[in-house]
């Protein structure tokens, strides 16, 4: 019942600072997370009753086109293990629970909203941005398709339209951008019916999974995954066991990229190494003239020489 | 010796081969573009980047640094004895690049927003400098070669009918050029030389970003280096390669000398990248993955043992003075750097989830042969318009003469 209105509270409360500041500004992935408010959002995998209402909503929020919700319910899906695609910007999976087999675990799987995004770092544009709220989206006027972020996402999370020559999209999700302008909460969170999803600000949404954690030790695992996963990210889980066990990639916490971003910096500072490297060359490139005009008369003799040989 | 355009007759069964090869391309060039990548290409979204990357992209920048190495070993370093390799490698850059940007149209799926790159930037993506590095690379090498035509059709201009009134402008801006280039062309020499080591580096930086995806005996931090050197190593095997090829196709008598000289050259280069890429297995501890004898880990012997060979081999002088050994060592070193650009970009790519792993699909090789056919088409019609290859004059004198009385300096 607490956890019920805080939840309210924090859907409000989120939904209103967020608004005050989500401006346009756009984040580099290398810049260091700004201090302001970014939002979190919780995935419960342990209360998560395998619905797919949140399938559902999200996608009629992104216009593709579904069945009716009644469909939802044929469990049969859950066979087989699904991944995202073009039509689908989440899915829901099933994970066996060796605690109590009655009831699976289910995991909500979507774009993570890394707080150090390595698609954005890569796109070769700038279509993939991260805005000052945390979240990660996309610009169909700026890409060009050519699938770097999907190279460079260690979540395997942007999906690319294959089967169009024209307009092929890169797809994923974007927490709802157009329904936060006017100040709705992204369609998953407010069609769940559970406690499963949490949205608010990232520390308070850390706070409470923390917290669910120690309540219940016996029951979850003492491990939040996107709590400092690659950098940390928007969406984080709690489970009752092993996120390798639920197919969620065993990573690091450096963020993706670090490294490459340090090369690329290394390379590129100011201009500096490309510019004395062209400083260098031109040098040598004057210094070896002098000394080749000096034995220019040597060299057409042994020219004249080479020809005697060949002939 | 000077450059003269190959008086030699077109058509050959091998064109004929070439040209079923390319109009095969072609048609699954159409299919791409009609109905999207999906139809032709096995790519998924599990693994976005297949064979155009790896090898039309990434194999192929890396096998036209032929152009960047002999204008740093003949202009920059002023070895004007290798002068009669520099024309042939920078047509070759030339059109190598030319046919990288081609397979990047294919590739992307916004093709008629290729230009993005150049008004859109982003300073952190290595993709962007790739492109961008490429594209400007890509003019300097059209400009580097306008003194070739300039050369070809100064005074021989002869447009009839019609355009007869053409004749005087277009020479005289032939002219124009010529002389305005001939003062300004060492500004190109080194921003081509700047611009590929910047480009053929941060190819390799492309795949360090993809992290964990990589697998462990690719995936390291001096990527970007061994990259570079590789992409130097294999510039003047792809010259020696290619000029013997020439010689042979057209009856010429091969520069069996100037290639020896510059074959003397490779083992060094090879020595340094080796030592590199071993001393970061080492480093990283990654020798422990070739010791599992996997499928990758045998990719990773091959790729090594193709670079190791042509190493020893042309250490050896007996070899590097003989027509067909010095050819075998550079057909090693040309498949070692196009064996380990595969392995960067397909053989180590496996991620987290990958339900198939990825093998080109017959139209993904058809597009790739299909180009490489049309290449060597194009190759062999320019080297018959343009003095590109260099050949034994039949009147020394009048070569010497030639030579000495252009008056401004002939860079190209
Ligand atoms: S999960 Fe992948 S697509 Fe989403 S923000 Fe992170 S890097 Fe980008
Ligand atoms: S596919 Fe689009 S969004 Fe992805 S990296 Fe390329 S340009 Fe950027
Ligand atoms: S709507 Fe909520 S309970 Fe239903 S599947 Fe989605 S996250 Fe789980």
């Amino acid at each position: 019942m607490k956890d019920i209105n805080r939840r309210d509270f924090l859907k409000t409360a989120a939904i209103g600072v967020s608004m005050s500041v989500f401006g346009t500004k756009f984040l580099k992935a290398s810049d260091e997370s700004p201090s302001g408010y970014r939002i979190g959002i919780l995935v419960d995998t342990d209360v998560c009753v395998g619905c797919r209402h949140c399938e559902w909503a999200c996608k009629v929020a992104h216009n593709i086109p579904t069945a009716s919700l009644e469909s939802y319910s044929d469990n049969s899906l859950f066979k087989e293990y699904r991944r995202l695609d073009a039509a689908s910007l989440t899915v829901v999976n099933e994970f066996e629970n060796e605690k109590n087999p009655s009831l699976p675990v289910y995991v909500k799987k979507q774009c993570m909203h890394c707080e150090k995004p390595a698609c954005v770092s890569a796109c070769i544009v700038g279509a993939l941005s991260k805005l000052e709220d945390g979240s990660v989206v996309w610009d169909t006027k700026k890409c060009i398709g050519c699938r770097y972020c999907m190279v460079a996402c260690q979540f395997q999370i942007p999906t690319f339209d294959y089967d169009k020559p024209i307009d092929p999209q890169i797809r994923k999700c974007d927490l709802c951008y157009d329904r936060r302008k006017t100040e709705k909460l992204p369609a998953c969170v407010s069609i769940c019916p559970t406690e499963a999803l949490l949205f608010g600000e990232r520390d308070e949404i850390l706070r409470v999974a923390k917290n669910r954690i120690k309540r219940k030790p016996d029951v979850y695992i003492n491990h939040i995954y996107g709590e400092q996963e690659i950098g940390g990210t928007t969406w984080m889980y709690i489970a009752s066991k092993s996120f390798d066990n639920l197919k969620m990639p065993p990573l690091g916490n450096s963020p993706a990229p670090g490294t490459s971003e340090s090369i690329q910096h290394g390379i590129f500072a100011y201009f500096v190494p490309p510019v004395t490297l062209y400083a260098i060359l031109g040098t040598i490139m004057w210094l070896t003239k002098r000394r080749s005009n000096e034995n220019k008369e040597n060299r057409i003799e042994f020219e004249q020489e080479k020809k005697g040989v060949d002939t | 010796m000077i450059s003269r355009q190959i008086k030699h007759k077109f058509f050959t069964p091998w064109i004929f081969v070439l040209t079923i090869l390319a109009l095969n391309g072609l048609v699954f060039l159409a299919i791409r573009f009609i109905y999207g990548l999906g139809a032709v290409t096995n790519l998924d979204n599990y693994t976005p980047w297949g064979l155009w990357i790896g090898v039309d992209v990434a194999a192929g920048v890396a096998l036209a640094a032929g152009g960047f190495t002999s204008a740093a070993l003949v202009h920059i370093m002023h070895r004007e004895y290798y002068k009669a390799i520099v024309r042939p490698a920078l047509f070759t850059a030339m059109l190598g690049y030319t046919f990288v940007a081609l397979a990047v149209v294919v590739d992307i799926g916004r093709f008629y927003y290729v230009w993005h790159p150049i008004v859109m930037w982003n300073g952190n993506s290595a993709l962007f400098e790739v492109g961008i590095c490429i594209i400007v690379y890509m003019i300097v090498l059209y400009i580097e070669f306008i003194p070739i035509v300039t050369e070809r059709f100064i005074n021989k201009i002869n447009f009839h009918g019609l355009l007869t009134f053409l004749n005087k402008p277009v020479n005289g801006l032939l002219k124009y050029l010529d002389k305005k280039l001939s003062l300004t062309m060492f500004i190109f020499i080194i921003a081509g030389v700047v611009l590929s080591t910047l480009h053929q580096s941060s190819l390799g930086t492309l795949m360090v970003i993809a992290g964990q995806k990589m697998h462990p005996l690719w995936q390291t931090p001096i990527l970007p280096l061994l990259f570079l050197l590789s992409a130097i190593a294999v510039g003047f095997p792809m010259i020696i390669c290619e000029s013997l090829i020439a010689s042979r196709s057209f009856n010429l008598k091969p520069e069996i000398k100037t290639l020896s000289k510059l074959g003397f050259m490779i083992a060094p280069i090879i020595g340094i990248y080796l030592a590199f890429k071993i001393g970061d297995m080492f480093i990283r501890e990654t020798f422990r993955y070739v010791l599992l004898f996997d499928s990758a880990a045998w990719m990773f012997i091959a790729e090594m043992v193709l670079m190791f060979v042509p190493f020893i081999l042309f250490l050896s002088k007996k070899i590097v003075n003989s027509m067909s050994g010095i050819f075998i060592a550079s057909v090693f070193v040309i498949s070692g750097v196009l064996l380990n650009r595969i392995n960067n970009f397909i053989v180590a790519y496996n991620p987290f989830f990958n339900p198939v792993k990825y093998f080109p699909s017959f139209g993904e090789i058809s597009i790739t042969l299909g180009f490489v056919a049309l290449l060597v088409i194009v190759y062999r019609a320019f080297v018959m318009i343009f003095p590109i290859i260099p050949q034994e004059n039949n009147n020394s004198n009048q070569n010497i003469a030639e030579s000495g009385n252009t008056k401004s300096k002939k860079w190209i």
